[in-house]
């Protein structure tokens, strides 16, 4: 708090609202995609579904914010998930290979985000009873969930028809398309689960000092196990959402290097990757500022190409405002300005 | 016998056991040819993991060698077959770029406090971003040099040790000495141990952090090179997933994921062993490609509960602590 008493009020009030700087951000991309695409903003309705640049947007996007979901929970706790991109791959294959197996598709649903789950509570296992460092804990299932999804697809794309499955990324409902609706869905749970009851405190309580609550009678193992099962599940609706966007399942690429943008995008939302105080909406703006962005070169015609880079360039201004030891030379000066 | 060679001595026990089981299963798996070219077809990687070691070992993480290599193969194509630089200028322009790229991250991790997983993702994202930017198209380099210098080899019985394989057994050597007998090794070491003691004992935290990711900045550029010279061309969706491969190596080297505990050598074992599960599958034929993923995944995991196991058994006083 002594930081903030030091700023002039003006700043204050700005820096006291949670997520001003977000939504600048997005505000600032949304302005730069309309700069170069006019009609960015243009919204029509067809077929009794909307279509436009920003819904596109909120579509294209969905896996990613689908991840981020349970990814910022995981970071809260101080930890991470590599394996989410593998789950994605393993969720898919799992889809796409019992559909064509002639199962219904609510069954073959339920089992993909089984699948998710298993690979979840694995991750939940190593760090929380065995306490393996996340990262690596992880990183096992990274390697050899890309195999495990190979092995169900026995290493073919697999291609299915299934008009009911492929209506999870290709319908509507009240004009949105189905990911959109998803992800509200998926939101709403999420907030729920953390907000209206004590679990985010718990998880905050974990991320900032794990054996202290763990003496006061917080039972960490347990919330660890939770929030890794959540990012599985998560995963896994976002594998489901993948394979039936593209009515396909690729173990070898589905979802390729999306954990880093999960990552990125909660990152962006300001939660620290040590853990501790998270914003599980900041965090899905923090998805949605990297997927305008995406949208936003597309538009513009520059090439695909320049995508990484200005990832990586936005990745980088965001860690140098965030830095601790910026901050402390910013309010030194501030504080010896006053004094003279 | 020490205890502390025991993780070293299970990784060395693993490979020597899977070695004479291939040797078994196929009767020409234990010939020096076999070996020669397990030594090859991995040594950009076992360049890259040295460096992977030296940042584990320090309790960091650098994720951007990867793309790293990629730039290398992009970079070296674009100048020699492009531009018509000689490739010596061309490799020591690449081998400065790639130290001052490792300088920079470590820079930022020492003085602006950033986690050094996230800040060599950004450097992953950059590199591979730059290289993308470069080209997009796999460019063929036919220069004379790079026939000759992969012709050069020294004959061993039936195999040939060719010139990548001894430039990664030399760095693996130069590491070795590096980490185990000079200086600057301790201080890695040290920082690995407890970085808050290292610098109350008046530890170079600074210099040793930043020195860490240049070294493995070189090194990748280094291991770019040799897989420039192993491809004979540049790709900057080149090497995709290499930053895995070599941690995977150091931690089935027995290093610990947490620094401070490891040895270069052990590392070295953990690639041989990488490269004896692809050449059992390249022998077997019938086994598809996607099992090397899942045998390295399950080994990762062993090996690292492994290590968690004996780091519970070591200091009985955390116990207690640990079970929280």
């Amino acid at each position: 708090m002594t930081s903030l008493l030091t700023l002039p009020t003006s700043t204050r009030r700005l820096v006291g609202i949670k997520g001003i700087p977000q939504i600048i951000g997005l505000g600032l991309v949304l302005l730069i995609d309309w700069l170069v695409s006019p009609q960015f903003f243009t919204l029509r309705m067809q077929d009794g579904r909307l279509f436009g640049s920003l819904i596109d947007v909120l579509n294209r996007g969905a896996p990613v914010t689908l991840l981020s979901l349970g990814m910022v929970l995981v970071i809260a706790t101080g930890g991470i998930d590599l394996s989410v991109g593998a789950v994605i791959a393993i969720a898919g294959a799992t889809a796409a290979t019992l559909i064509n197996a002639g199962l219904p598709v609510v069954v073959v649903v339920a089992l993909a985000l089984a699948a998710g789950v298993a690979c979840g509570l694995w991750n939940g296992l190593l760090v929380s009873l065995m306490r393996i460092q996340p990262i690596v804990a992880t990183l096992t299932l990274m390697v050899a969930g890309r195999g495990v999804a190979q092995l169900i697809t026995e290493g073919r794309i697999i291609t299915f028809v299934d008009p009911h499955l492929a209506a999870i990324a290709g319908g509507s409902f009240l004009g949105l398309p189905m990911p959109v609706v998803i992800i509200i869905g998926m939101l709403a749970i999420t907030l729920l689960l953390v907000r209206a009851t004590a679990l985010g405190l718990l998880i905050e309580a974990v991320g900032i000092n794990r054996r202290s609550s763990a003496y006061a009678g917080v039972n960490t193992q347990m919330i660890i196990m939770l929030v890794y099962v959540w990012a599985g599940l998560c995963a896994a609706v976002a594998g489901v959402v993948l394979t039936a966007d593209i009515k396909a399942a690729d173990a070898n690429n589905a979802g390729l290097w999306m954990e880093l943008d999960a990552i990125l995008a909660v990152v962006i939302g300001g939660t620290s990757l040590l853990g501790g105080r998270f914003s599980v909406v900041m965090a899905v703006l923090g998805a949605l500022i990297i997927q305008a962005m995406n949208t936003g070169i597309l538009l513009s015609g520059f090439k695909p190409e320049l995508n990484l880079i200005v990832k990586s360039v936005v990745v980088l201004i965001i860690l140098f405002v965030q830095s601790p030891a910026l901050k402390g030379i910013y309010l030194h000066a501030r504080s010896r300005r006053i004094v003279s | 016998m020490n205890r502390r060679f025991l993780p070293l001595l299970m990784t060395t026990s693993v490979f020597v056991l899977g070695y004479l089981f291939c040797s078994f299963e196929f009767h020409n798996f234990a010939t020096v040819r076999v070996i020669c070219n397990l030594l090859t077809d991995n040594a950009f990687l076992g360049i890259v993991a040295v460096g992977m070691t030296f940042v584990i070992l320090s309790g960091g993480i650098d994720l951007s060698v990867g793309s790293v290599i990629a730039f290398t193969t992009v970079f070296l194509a674009i100048t020699i077959e492009q531009l018509s630089l000689p490739p010596v200028l061309a490799f020591a322009m690449i081998l400065v770029i790639g130290a001052a790229f490792g300088a920079a991250m470590g820079a930022c991790i020492h003085y602006l406090k950033i986690p050094a997983f996230i800040i060599t993702l950004a450097g992953m994202f950059l590199a591979r971003g730059l290289s993308f930017l470069l080209t997009t198209d796999s460019i063929p380099v036919n220069h004379p040099l790079y026939s000759t210098l992969n012709d050069v080899s020294i004959p061993i019985l039936s195999g040939r040790l060719s010139l990548i394989a001894i430039v990664m057994l030399l760095v693996f050597v130069a590491g070795g000495i590096l980490a185990h007998q000079t200086r600057f090794g301790t201080n890695v070491f040290a920082l690995g141990g407890n970085l808050t003691s290292a610098q109350l004992m008046g530890v170079p935290v600074g210099r040793t952090m930043i020195l860490i990711y240049t070294l493995s900045g070189f090194l990748s550029a280094l291991a770019g090179i040799v897989f420039s010279l192993y491809t004979s061309a540049g790709y900057s969706l080149a090497a995709t997933g290499t930053e895995m491969d070599a941690i995977a190596a150091v931690v089935i080297g027995g290093t610990l994921l947490t620094g401070g505990y490891g040895y270069v050598f052990g590392t070295f074992v953990g690639i041989l062993i990488q490269g004896l599960i692809q050449t059992f599958i390249t022998f077997d034929g019938t086994l598809s490609s996607w099992w090397t993923k899942i045998a390295v995944g399950v080994l990762l995991f062993a090996f690292i509960g492994f290590q968690r196991l004996l780091l519970i058994f070591w200091s009985p006083r955390n116990r207690s602590a640990e079970s929280m």
